[in-house]
């Protein structure tokens, strides 16, 4: 059972509102065959889309294209200024992905990210933080090809998990 | 075929047998470092028997049910997973789909999916749902 937090007591400053809507610096990327081949294996995803050229070529995508989740190893850049995350541990809830068109080997992809909501829950590990986040993901042609929102969680006091805050 | 399709038809099961291994690849590929998911003690600290699995790697598996099924000539169009239990590797997770909703709009034959990752004692750690779209036999025919 998790409750809202009242307002007497947030963990949600004036600094850490003042993240939402900040876009975090563009990072563009090359998408490379061996990239899309490693994270293919990785997943255990034995698509053919993914690492057979002459197949991926003959189909209708007219290349090779990465896996549906290969944007996780696009990571986004940091914000204009160091976000203060109150917590130590990280937990992931989520992600919703939104296709216009799939990414292809040999794309030049610009990841942006930003926060669209912070709220907090209060559960058995206290106070819970929900930070919302929707990253854009566009192509060499300023075509927006996909986009994805993630739910991150973080809670507890303590040293600070690797990693908190990359993804 | 979207005709091929009906409300409550399942998807070919996919079951993976995630292992220790398996989560230092995707943490390479994804640069997902977070030690939870490599780093034992680090784990046990955090009270788990054992290192924890990606979410995000479940998300994968979800896409890969998913993209597999459509094949080549269809399109995913939204995939949404939600990461409610933890799971670890050593166990046998097994993503399974339904159709919840068929549809054409515009002459594209939508497909939506209720799709989730079972773990060994059948609960569903991971729900999710997915959108495709898949050719018609119309447009397949050339005859719109």
């Amino acid at each position: 059972m998790t409750t809202s937090a009242s307002p007497d007591n947030t963990v949600i400053s004036e600094e850490l509102r003042s993240f939402i809507d900040l876009e975090s610096d563009a990072v563009t990327y090359d998408i490379e065959r061996h990239a899309v081949e490693r994270f293919a294996c990785a997943i255990g995803d034995p698509n053919p889309l993914y690492t057979n050229i002459e197949f991926a070529e003959s189909s209708s995508h007219g290349s090779l294209i990465a896996p549906p989740t290969f944007f996780r190893s696009l990571l986004p850049g940091d914000y204009p200024q160091p976000y203060p995350e109150p917590f130590a541990h990280i937990l992931d809830g989520g992600s919703k992905y939104r296709y216009n068109e799939r990414v292809r080997v040999g794309d030049r992809i610009t990841v942006v990210r930003k926060i669209t909501d912070l709220f907090e829950k209060y559960g058995r590990m206290g106070t819970m933080l929900f930070k919302i986040c929707e990253i854009s993901y566009t192509n060499q042609e300023g075509r927006l090809v996909a986009t994805q929102t993630t739910t991150t969680i973080t809670y507890g006091t303590g040293e600070k998990d690797s990693g908190v805050g990359v993804h | 075929m979207f005709e091929d399709v009906s409300i409550g038809d399942e998807l070919p099961e996919l079951v993976k047998h995630p292992d220790n291994r398996q989560l230092v690849m995707y943490a390479g590929a994804s640069q997902d470092f977070v030690a939870i998911h490599y780093d034992l003690n680090v784990a046990k600290e955090a009270g788990h028997p054992n290192v924890i699995i990606h979410g995000a790697l479940k998300s994968a598996w979800l896409g890969e049910l998913v993209t597999g099924w459509i094949g080549s000539e269809g399109r995913l169009l939204e995939l949404d997973a939600s990461y409610r239990a933890i799971d670890f590797p050593g166990d046998t997770a097994t993503c399974i789909g339904k159709i919840t909703d068929t549809r054409i709009q515009d002459d594209v034959g939508l497909v939506e999916i209720e799709i989730g990752l079972r773990n060994s004692e059948g609960a569903i750690s991971t729900p999710g749902r997915a959108l495709v779209s898949l050719p018609t036999v119309l447009r397949f025919s050339g005859l719109i």
